[in-house]
């Protein structure tokens, strides 16, 4: 009886990876159709000019970002979380009828958010601020749902039997808290009914409409103080948290260091939240902020390379694995991809650099070499190691999985190769002058240059797509297959149970 | 120490967030009173104006389309000055955008007219050849929310004391004086006589039937806001 392994209970991990792949689906579909609007601009009026509205690239812009950002992403860390904190604290989340009910309240709110949210969009009820579009109801009801998640978090870990939190939970707790502190401050905003008019009227206007607590460059400080932060917390700290626990589970190897992982963990704490500075180099905001931002950009290179590499030498003396492994090549290009893309926005960040990068395609490209190549391997890589657990049945197919991987990595190659050349060309010839002194190329000029890039950067990001699909496929094939394993999958290693 | 907080969550949080807010702290706080000064020659948006404003972030035109002039001769040639802090002290939410899809706007009010902007937006590749940006046809037939802007103005003068009904210096020594109504029906009266202003210079019938009517197209209240950008 000691000994038997505790059974979890998967009810809201499983609600959460459905949610992952369905709003997957949407943000990557809205993201392609933009990608073509870009090259095609007739596709502005996909579904006629009736409801040109609705189908315009400015208007489905914030919903693609916030699509993958919240719906995509947020669910991923999500599921994982309702998955990987049962099993490192080594408590059921069946052993508390009230984690169970806020689990799925939790659930349950988060999706009416959701709707509430697209809704919103497509109307044009928006503040502006990216990735903060949300007017005041909507904030509301965010911060009730991440105060629900917070407490389901806490509520498990108070309840916990292995004393020692394992270096995922650090991460999430920091996801939790770090996302908390920068909603809460950047969506500080006063809601416009309050105002009245000398005439005593009051009530005036929509009742959803709301005016920023900051003003101009302090608004701005405050955007990108959360804007890239929100990266950070979003983008980055679930995402390390996710690849801590899978890839030794999935690999059997154990954690390459310890102090490795520390150091990057406290490390990335604090140096993070300086470098959103970055977003505003050449802007009005004061220049040692500026300066500030710019080098703590490369300072954040340890942290982030300290996890990535703390990631590739766990793999030490088991690269077989790799050539073998469709599960482990995901992870393993993930980390990859996380280096390259943390070593990119360094250099980004750089006055000088910037100063050509700034405003072009070229950080268009590093966001999604990031968020392709890192974001969306590693989740898809989670629910892959997942799926089996959850639903106790094999993987649908392996090569069905191998010819994702590959299709998915094309993708992201077209992607960010295209946006490099794209942003480097159009930044270039924005600043070039004649021999006189005038400028040499008209705006227009440096727009109608970029077609090409914009069609492969479509066809990028449809191949991307294409393998997100197979894989909602293969999950789908595997959690309705008839043949039910007994037992959970074992790995081959110790550290399997 | 590590060891001891990874067996304590609850200080471990703690630690966690000291370490993250610090930043915060030292960076955005200490500056906040100094920038949101206006220069001299920055005026509070009118109630069209801001209602314009509105139509501008409803569509996310600050997803292709920055504000924000940076110190470079190129951009100084292209735009115009570079960029003041003060010049941003009314706008709430800030609109520098993070994407030049298209031109930057910050000055667009200097060298682009009502009759420009019209044509544009009903067809920007008939004015600008090999333009990738929609048209905005539904800006002629929907109405602009002119309550709400007001309802703002009322928010920003009575919270952020923003100078309505007040004198403010301009660049040349005088002084000008931004209207902000008593009530609704002042506001409408208001946004409407502005409005007429900007659907005589506009050709088309509809539009200027509609302000003849006393109805606002979103399309005016727009170029009302990108008229006074400058």
């Amino acid at each position: 009886m000691e000994n038997r392994p505790l059974e979890y209970d998967y009810t809201v991990a499983k609600m959460f990876m459905l949610t992952t792949i369905v709003l997957g689906i949407v943000g990557m579909l809205v993201g392609v159709i933009l990608a073509f609007q870009l090259a095609y601009p007739e596709l502005n009026l996909v579904l006629g000019e009736g409801l040109a509205e609705y189908t315009n690239f400015s208007r489905l812009r914030p919903l693609h970002t916030d699509a993958v950002i919240f719906g995509f992403t947020l669910s991923g860390v999500f599921a994982t979380w309702y998955y990987v904190g049962q099993r490192v604290l080594k408590v059921s989340m069946a052993e508390s009828k009230l984690l169970m009910f806020l689990g799925k309240l939790h659930f349950w709110l988060y999706l009416v958010v959701v709707a509430a949210v697209v809704v919103s969009l497509l109307a044009g009820v928006t503040t502006s601020k990216e990735y903060a579009e949300f007017e005041w109801p909507i904030d509301i009801a965010v911060v009730v749902v991440w105060v629900i998640f917070g407490i389901s978090m806490f509520g498990l870990i108070g309840i916990r039997r292995e004393k020692s939190l394992y270096i995922s939970v650090w991460y999430y707790i920091a996801t939790f808290l770090g996302i908390a502190m920068l909603y809460l401050f950047n969506n500080m905003e006063i809601p416009t009914i309050l105002g009245q008019s000398a005439a005593g009227e009051s009530g005036i206007g929509a009742w959803y409409h709301s005016v920023s607590m900051y003003a101009g460059t302090n608004d701005a400080l405050v955007q990108w103080w959360y804007g890239h932060n929100a990266v950070a917390f979003g983008f980055t700290v679930p995402i390390v948290a996710m690849i801590y626990y899978f890839l030794p589970k999935e690999s059997g190897q154990a954690i390459y260091s310890y102090k490795l992982s520390l150091l990057s963990f406290w490390g990335l704490m604090f140096v993070y939240l300086w470098a959103g500075g970055h977003h505003l180099l050449y802007s009005t905001v004061p220049d040692w902020m500026q300066t500030m931002g710019s080098i703590f950009s490369v300072i954040l290179i340890l942290p982030s390379w300290g996890s990535a590499i703390n990631m590739l030498l766990t793999m030490k003396g088991e690269w077989q694995q790799v050539a073998a492994s469709p599960l482990i090549k995901f992870m393993v290009l993930g980390s990859t991809f996380y280096m390259f893309s943390t070593l990119e926005g360094p250099i980004q960040a750089i006055k000088s650099v910037n100063a050509i990068a700034h405003f072009t395609d070229w950080i268009v490209g590093h966001v999604h070499d990031g968020v392709l190549g890192w974001v969306g391997f590693m989740i898809m890589a989670a629910l892959y190691h997942m799926a089996p657990r959850v639903f106790k049945r094999e993987i649908y197919s392996k090569s069905l999985m191998a010819a994702q991987f590959w299709i998915q990595t094309v993708g992201v190659v077209l992607y960010f190769t295209s946006m490099w050349i794209a942003g480097i060309t159009q930044g270039m010839m924005w600043r070039a002058h004649d021999e006189f002194g005038n400028l040499a190329y008209s705006f227009i000029d440096t727009v109608t240059v970029l077609h090409p890039y914009y069609a492969i950067r479509g066809i990028g990001g449809l191949l991307y797509l294409v393998g997100f699909l197979m894989f909602a496929y293969n999950i789908y094939k595997t959690m309705s297959a008839r043949r039910v394993e007994e037992s959970e999958l074992q790995n081959a290693s110790p550290m399997g149970a | 120490m590590f060891h001891w907080l990874e067996k304590h969550p609850f200080f471990f949080a703690v630690g966690v967030f000291l370490v993250i807010s610090f930043a915060g702290l030292v960076e955005i706080l200490p500056n906040f009173a100094q920038q949101s000064r206006p220069v001299i020659g920055t005026a509070p948006y009118s109630t069209l104006e801001l209602a314009g404003r509105h139509v501008y972030i409803k569509n996310s035109c600050n997803a292709c389309h920055s504000q924000l002039v940076r110190p470079f001769k190129s951009e100084t040639d292209r735009y115009g000055h570079y960029s003041l802090s003060g010049e941003y002290a009314y706008d709430r939410p800030f609109l520098w955008g993070s994407k030049r899809t298209g031109p930057d706007l910050m000055r667009v009010g200097n060298y682009r007219t009502t009759d420009w902007h019209e044509n544009h937006m009903k067809d920007p590749a008939g004015v600008v050849p090999g333009s990738i940006m929609p048209a905005y046809r539904w800006m002629f037939t929907n109405t602009a929310d002119i309550d709400t802007a007001f309802a703002e103005q009322l928010t920003v003068a009575q919270f952020f004391s923003v100078p309505y009904n007040q004198p403010v210096p301009m660049k040349d020594g005088s002084t000008k004086v931004v209207k902000m109504g008593g009530s609704v029906a002042e506001a409408n009266a208001l946004a409407l006589a502005e409005a007429e202003l900007i659907a005589a210079d506009m050709k088309d019938q509809d539009v200027k039937d509609a302000v003849a009517n006393g109805q606002i197209p979103e399309i005016v209240a727009l170029i009302a806001y990108m008229n006074s950008l400058k």
